[in-house]
């Protein structure tokens, strides 16, 4: 559609960027029926089409941000449904990224929202002080039901009820010697918060690979991935995380070469495959977050390589859902399926699958009231399907589902390592294999 | 912007009063059912037809009929304008508002309420979109028959106003001969309901006067369905030719000689480079034009009509012929033909035309079209529903440069132009909206649009109801004010 910016306007590279996008759009409207936010509200300015129309009349009148255009770019998941359904190819991902950091540099949000949003920043990428936090959350647990009463205290409400009950010890670095002949050689991004939350689906990639003949490093200075404060418009602190990874596995690059960066929570793998991009203006950096990008991979797509044997069909149905990083980021779709097949489980999809469950990084904790509707809607839709249990690729999306599904809900991963004679999942201890 | 399409002025006492307006609309509603801001009117100002564009008043979005039908009685007893609006997929600029317009989106109402498949029917809010329909019925077998392409987003409401067609509506009809009732809110608040469960609702067609009414006789907020049983097989079917040409006259031949496919869908060697980049359903790049044929039933039936098929297209040089191998392959056909539209975005703005034409003037109009576009200095693109001689010729331009914008929309009236001289009409399936209104004197006597401006008076003695769409601004009649 038409743009109306001027040459001097044009001159920001972030602006021509979102201009270039915004001449794709052509304002048909497809990407409304996928978007969980318009289905759920049914309002155009909470559609894919209204955000960009919202965006669009920021940049090109050169606004700051105000309170409507950021209630509706806040409800917006980022879960990319609409870049999958988008005939014309709009890249939506890089123009809400550019609207978000526009947000963060123009906009006073609300006191209790700026205290919010610097909890979350300053705890979720790092371990030790998010481990911490649930402990004192449990603590705090029964104040939940009181503070979702008030409305700006509705995100520490959702925050204390998604703290799990119990946390699992500190992983044990558990060193497991590589079948030989070696394979390959690959780097596994330990995380933040999945550590914290469920330390069972890197030690269980581990083993996999392992037994597999893959040798795994663990690259000194490696942290979190940067997605979450990169979601919330905080850019120069995203570009700070992703210049240290691209800093840790460039030097084991250089070191020992890797086939593969592993990538087990695909909401980060969304962001370290989009480095490159994210660092593009960055001359000491450009080329460097390239390769790394190039290299990122989720652990699914690394296994599809490795042509595991086929296995037996086991008495076991899984419902596959497929996280919105992993379907709609990184457009990987068949690769997690075909690999529980082989390993012989039935997988089922369950209706709606490109809808997102709510969990989005932290939009269960900022947009509580849409985040528990799809939560409802997207376990409704799994347990439709009768399955035994659910395989995902994103521990974001077990958090939530994990909250409400009568069933176990476990990584892809978990099942692969369990299936080619890894333990069985602690999970999956009322569960019969036959 | 383009400004070559004039809309009315905006009514000067409605203007002055915009801030009660906003006021009573927020006593009747609630607050999430009223949009007013002025940011957030912004992505309101257009549709698909998106180089047109004016700001509403304010958007209503309310959640039940008896809502519809309290902002109707309002905006009625006051002169204020409406105009309604589904999911804005129109690309005639069917709702687009003005800026003393009240749009009402439809966008709530998006309920089932009943799937009767012992009567094959379903009862549905307006604003469920066309596939939503498909999709719940599917698992029992049925289907929900017109599809236009954009039939994953628009909704039925918006069907019914522009009375859609689609690829297989050559063999089931178009939306009014799948409708078999409506709730209707007119235009002073009353609710109607019209036809029910069975097919020829008594007395006069009302249902065919309000399908394809524009939204300027009532918004239909509930519609009542026919269902079709889904059939035992289908299989679409490619069939490349060297020239457009020789695959029109195919088509020409294919149904002058009784044949009924269920689909014969067209793409000229543009629209399948720009289709095969988004979809990547396998198309051949080395031919000029393109039919997908599909055919349905048992085995037996789609063996036999297909051989009839390929005979016909033998004699008009067909280069290659590829039957569809699985389930998955057919549905990128069709999601590659369904995002044409869309996907032309790729490499260009577009706008899309819509006349259709007798089917033995197919290879006719297509080579006048290339000649007319090209003349302007521009590209174009064909894919359309050629078994129903329903045009879509799109039309590729830049949208920031003005001058081939307006050459765009001047190579479009030509064209629409020649589909009437050819002995057809400006509209299939989109509707006349803004885009093809001033066309309407080529296509209609005075005595004519006379005719039909009389029947919209009837139904809105105002004329509030979508006011600057279909019938050309100037010798409409004298309109009179609501007297309670």
């Amino acid at each position: 559609m038409q743009t109306n910016f001027t040459e001097a306007q044009l001159t920001d590279p972030h602006v021509a960027a979102s201009e270039k996008i915004l001449r794709r759009c052509v304002h048909c409207g497809f990407c409304t029926a996928t978007c969980p936010t318009y289905v759920t509200l049914g309002n155009e300015l909470d559609s894919p089409r209204g955000r960009i129309y919202l965006i669009k009349d920021m940049l090109e009148n050169d606004r700051p941000a105000d309170r409507e255009v950021v209630t509706h770019i806040d409800r917006c998941l980022s879960c990319l449904a609409c870049t999958t359904t988008c005939p014309s190819g709009v890249d939506y991902m890089h123009l809400i990224d550019h609207a978000r950091a526009h947000i963060e540099n123009t906009y006073q949000r609300p006191l209790m929202d700026r205290l919010i949003r610097g909890v979350l920043v300053a705890v979720l990428p790092h371990p030790q002080r998010f481990r911490l936090a649930l402990s004192l959350a449990r603590l705090a647990r029964p104040l939940a039901p009181v503070l979702s009463r008030v409305t700006a205290l509705k995100p520490l409400a959702a925050m204390l009820e998604l703290a799990p009950q119990s946390l699992a010890p500190v992983a044990k670095a558990v060193t497991v010697p590589v079948e030989k002949p070696v394979r390959g050689r690959v780097a596994i991004l330990a995380g933040c918060a999945q550590p914290v939350l469920d330390p069972g689906i890197n030690a269980a990639t581990e083993r996999l690979l392992s037994r597999l003949g893959v040798e795994i490093v663990v690259p000194k200075g490696e942290g979190c991935c940067g997605a979450l404060v990169h979601h919330m418009g905080r850019e120069a602190a995203a570009l700070d995380f992703a210049r240290a990874n691209v800093d840790a596995w460039t030097r084991e690059i250089e070191a020992g070469g890797l086939d593969a960066i592993l990538i087990t929570a695909s909401g980060c793998g969304t962001t370290i495959k989009d480095y490159g991009h994210m660092l593009r203006l960055d001359p000491a950096y450009a080329e460097k977050a390239a390769r790394v990008s190039a290299l990122a991979k989720d652990v699914t797509e690394y296994l599809a390589l490795l042509d595991l044997p086929r296995l037996a069909p086991q008495n076991l149905t899984v419902a596959y859902h497929s996280a919105c990083s992993m379907q709609h980021g990184q457009k990987i779709t068949l690769q997690p399926k075909l690999l529980l097949k082989a390993a012989g489980f039935a997988v089922k999809d369950p209706a709606e699958g490109h809808l997102c469950c709510g969990s989005a990084g932290t939009y269960n904790i900022l947009q509580p009231e849409i985040s528990a509707e799809l939560k409802a809607r997207k376990v409704k839709n799994i347990e439709a399907t009768r399955a035994d249990l659910i395989a995902t690729g994103n521990i974001g999306c077990i958090t939530q589902i994990a909250t409400v599904a009568n069933m176990p809900i476990l990584h892809t991963v978990e099942l692969l390592d369990w299936a080619y004679g890894g333990p069985k999942p602690a999970k999956l201890s009322g569960v019969a294999k036959a | 912007m383009s400004d070559a399409i004039a809309f009315l002025e905006p009514r000067a006492n409605v203007m002055a009063r915009r801030s009660i307006i906003i006021e009573d609309l927020a006593d009747m509603l609630p607050p999430e059912c009223l949009v007013h801001e002025a940011r957030e009117l912004v992505p309101f100002e257009t549709d698909a037809f998106v180089a047109y564009r004016r700001l509403p008043l304010a958007v209503v979005l309310p959640k039940t009929t008896a809502q519809v039908s309290a902002v109707l009685k309002y905006c009625n007893r006051y002169g204020i304008p409406v105009v309604p609006r589904g999911a804005g997929t129109s690309l005639c600029g069917g709702a687009i508002p003005q800026e003393d317009a009240v749009v009402i989106g439809l966008s709530r109402l998006s309920r089932i309420l009943e799937i009767d498949t012992f009567n094959r029917t379903a009862k549905v809010q307006a604003g469920v979109t066309n596939l939503a329909i498909s999709d719940a019925v599917s698992p029992e077998g049925f289907f929900y028959a017109p599809d236009p392409s954009s039939q994953l987003a628009c909704t039925i409401g918006g069907n019914i106003g522009m009375n859609s067609g689609g690829a297989h509506c050559l063999k089931y009809g178009v939306t009014t001969n799948n409708l078999l009732g409506v709730t209707m809110v007119l235009v002073d608040g009353t609710i109607v309901e019209l036809g029910g469960k069975h097919l020829d609702a008594g007395g006069y067609d009302l249902l065919g006067l309000i399908c394809g009414s524009e939204g300027q006789l009532g918004i239909v907020t509930e519609a009542t369905v026919r269902l079709i049983a889904k059939p035992e097989g289908a299989r679409p079917v490619l069939f490349g030719f060297e020239t457009s040409e020789e695959a029109g006259a195919c088509v020409t031949d294919v149904i002058g000689s009784g044949i009924i496919p269920v689909a014969i869908e067209f793409m000229d060697k543009p629209a399948i480079e720009i289709c095969e980049a988004f979809a990547k359903a396998g198309y051949p790049l080395d031919v000029g034009a393109l039919l997908i044929v599909e055919v349905e039933g048992s085995e037996a039936e789609m063996d036999a009509m297909l051989a009839l098929i390929v005979e016909i297209a033998r004699r008009h040089g067909v280069k290659t012929v590829r039957e569809c191998q699985s389930a998955t392959e057919a549905a990128l056909i069709w999601k590659g033909r369904k995002s044409a539209f869309g996907a032309t975005g790729r490499i260009a703005d577009y706008i899309c035309m819509d006349g259709t034409v007798p089917l033995s003037q197919l290879s006719h109009v297509l080579k006048r079209t290339g000649e007319i576009v090209e003349g302007f200095g521009l590209r174009v693109a064909n894919v359309f529903h050629a078994g129903d001689g329903n045009m879509h010729p799109l039309i590729l331009f830049n949208a920031n440069d003005p001058d081939e914008a307006a050459r765009a929309e001047a190579a479009g009236n030509e064209i629409l132009k020649l589909c009437v001289d050819a002995g057809g009409c400006l509209t299939g399936e989109h509707g006349v909206g803004i885009e093809k209104r001033d066309l309407m004197r080529h296509q209609f006597s005075k005595a004519d649009l006379d005719q039909q401006m009389a029947v919209r008076s009837a139904f809105d003695a105002q004329w509030l109801m979508n006011p600057s769409k279909v019938f050309p601004l100037d010798g409409r009649p004298e309109t009179r004010a609501f007297s309670a």
